[in-house]
């Protein structure tokens, strides 16, 4: 994480465009840029810089936008809760799908079932989230007009507006996830299926349903497990494409913009906040091993 | 049971690797399909201008949106320009995004990946910093590399690199790691040969096959990751006929010319597609072990 704040520090600081200037306006003179320089710290070296600058991360001060002149703080409050619940929605779809498809299809090794899930596992991993994205929106609204274009609803304003602006999203999102989880599920499956206790729970007697959930399933969940906190890297760049393509106002999209307006304290924010993210998720994901085999001692 | 025979018959001159791959082919028609498609994809990336195209980015105000036709196969955009001509054109872009990013990324990736295996200072820095980089999902990082500097081809190409860089000298480091354990590395060791010796002659040989399957899935990825960046305007500068960038500048038209996306993304999807399962073939031509489980 060191790394991390040291790395996207480093991004402010040799961005190019002095702050300064663009607070100071355009009739400013040079002595009114080096006051303004002063007061806000810029001329001090770069681990003084640094050091301020943890120290205001620290009490939650992220910077100030240069486009809008408003809080990072406030811009990524206000857009946080859209991205939550697109995330949260193809988190929870996709984890409750590709795990019982991965079993399938390892219970069911070499029939059309394993076929066609590994097929859709390397076809989910080909096509790019946005093309996933449009083809579902020709498809859903604008040929069967089932479901919006575009747009987000919150939840406060009823459950049906927000789930039907919540499926293409979560759909396109979860596609290379989906692949990804169904896939390293079948694998581990194959490998514990293939051992000595599961024979035996077999010979026990067992229907394959106990063998599968109880004995097999509980084996192989340490993989798979780990994949799913890994794959979240997916989750994230996939929110920002789908929050563009869907026009979600979320940080996906507060991203997008800030690119085009080089806009670096934001750029900066969201890969701090999507960084910690991912490093808090995968630690979650370390500690749930022990619940998971309680061999696995820290 | 008619092929046992015949592998015992296969000629000794024949190198195993190669016999390896050879069947692995000949059971995996999947990589074969992979392969060709991929080859038919370069083909069409260099033979560009003989394909029936005109200049991609001429512009004419009286043929502009045009659904695809006869005459424009794909149609035009909303600058008059031949879809169809910036699609066999972005081909070039893509594949040398992807090519470019899966060489380098492997070389940096496999120096600095021996580097950590054999010195034990540099790896507890350089690992230290690797695992920095990872904690950043790969786009990313790619994205705000991309936001520091200037869009150029150089540089999709450079962002893209050090976001992947990491996850090949992990690679690296642990083959390195477990073959310097091994008997024939320990034996090179007690005959005098020297470090530099035994890292060129013993193990960078034992590395080449999980790196071309690892540089095979990164080809694919950098080809999405370069189409990513343009698709929300963060890559390839848009004079460039990326697929990327036919698909972004078509986003807020999709409505009305949805082919302007179908498309690129057709071929977007299918040259990854090739790329993939290129990569299956060879994983499983190289380790069988891995072939029956994955």
């Amino acid at each position: 994480m060191g790394v991390v704040a040291l790395f996207v520090f480093s991004l402010l600081y040799i961005s190019p465009g002095d702050p300064a200037a663009v607070i100071a306006g355009d009739i400013a003179t040079a002595e009114d840029i080096a006051r303004i320089r002063a007061k806000l710290g810029l001329d001090e070296p770069y681990m003084v810089r640094f050091g301020n600058w943890l120290w205001a991360l620290a009490h939650g001060d992220l910077g100030v936008s240069i486009f809008t002149g408003l809080p990072v703080a406030r811009l990524i409050g206000q857009r946080i809760e859209p991205t939550v619940a697109l995330t949260l929605c193809t988190l929870i779809v996709t984890i409750a799908l590709a795990v019982p498809v991965g079993v399938v299809a390892a219970w069911k090794v070499g029939t059309w079932i394993d076929r066609s899930v590994m097929g859709f596992s390397v076809l989910g991993f080909s096509i790019p989230v946005f093309v996933i994205a449009y083809l579902l929106i020709m498809l859903f609204s604008v040929q069967l007009g089932w479901l919006p274009v575009q747009g987000y609803r919150s939840i406060n304003e009823g459950w049906w507006p927000f789930l039907s602006h919540m499926i293409l999203p979560s759909a396109a999102l979860g596609t290379v996830y989906m692949a990804l989880i169904a896939r390293i599920t079948r694998a581990t499956m194959l490998d514990v299926l293939s051992q000595d206790y599961i024979r035996t729970a077999q010979a026990k007697g067992l229907s394959s349903n106990q063998v599968l959930l109880g004995h097999a399933l509980k084996n192989a969940s340490v993989p798979i497990v780990t994949v799913i906190g890994i794959g979240i890297a997916l989750l994230i760049s996939g929110v920002v494409v789908t929050e563009t393509v869907f026009a979600i106002p979320g940080i996906g999209r507060l991203t997008v913009d800030a690119i085009l307006r080089r806009d670096y304290p934001i750029i900066q924010a969201v890969t701090l906040l999507f960084s910690g993210v991912y490093v808090l998720i995968n630690l979650a994901v370390d500690m749930s091993y022990t619940f998971l085999d309680p061999r696995i001692r820290y | 049971m008619s092929a046992v025979p015949a592998a015992l018959a296969a000629p000794r001159s024949v190198s195993p690797m190669w016999r390896g791959f050879r069947d692995a082919f000949r059971r995996h028609p999947t990589a074969i399909l992979g392969g060709v498609l991929l080859l038919v994809m370069v083909a069409a990336a260099i033979a560009a201008p003989w394909l029936w195209t005109v200049d991609p980015q001429a512009l004419s105000p009286v043929r502009r949106l045009k659904p695809p036709s006869g005459e424009y196969w794909f149609g035009t955009d909303m600058l008059g320009r031949d879809v169809y001509s910036r699609v066999v054109y972005g081909a070039r872009v893509s594949l040398t995004v992807g090519i470019a990013v899966a060489i380098l990324s492997t070389v940096l990736g496999l120096a600095l990946g021996m580097l950590t295996g054999f010195v034990r200072w540099i790896d507890a820095i350089l690992m230290r910093v690797m695992d920095g980089l990872m904690s950043i999902p790969a786009v990313l990082l790619a994205i705000s590399l991309m936001a520091l500097t200037q869009a150029s081809l150089e540089n999709v190409i450079f962002a893209i690199t050090l976001s992947e860089v990491p996850r090949v000298v992990r690679l690296v480091r642990s083959l390195v790691l477990s073959l310097r354990e091994q008997p024939f590395v320990e034996a090179a060791t007690a005959a005098g040969t020297g470090i530099a010796r035994t890292l060129v002659r013993h193990i960078l040989p034992n590395t080449v096959a999980p790196l071309l399957v690892q540089g095979t899935y990164i080809f694919a990825s950098a080809m999405i990751t370069e189409a990513i960046l343009s698709f929300i305007g963060a890559g390839t500068p848009p004079n460039i006929p990326s697929w990327g960038n036919v698909m972004a500048e078509a986003r807020s038209l999709f409505q009305i010319a949805g082919y302007l996306i179908l498309f690129p993304g057709i071929f977007l999807s299918l040259t990854v597609l090739a790329v993939n399962l290129l990569g299956d073939g060879m994983r499983d031509a190289l380790d069988p072990r891995l072939a029956r489980r994955m």
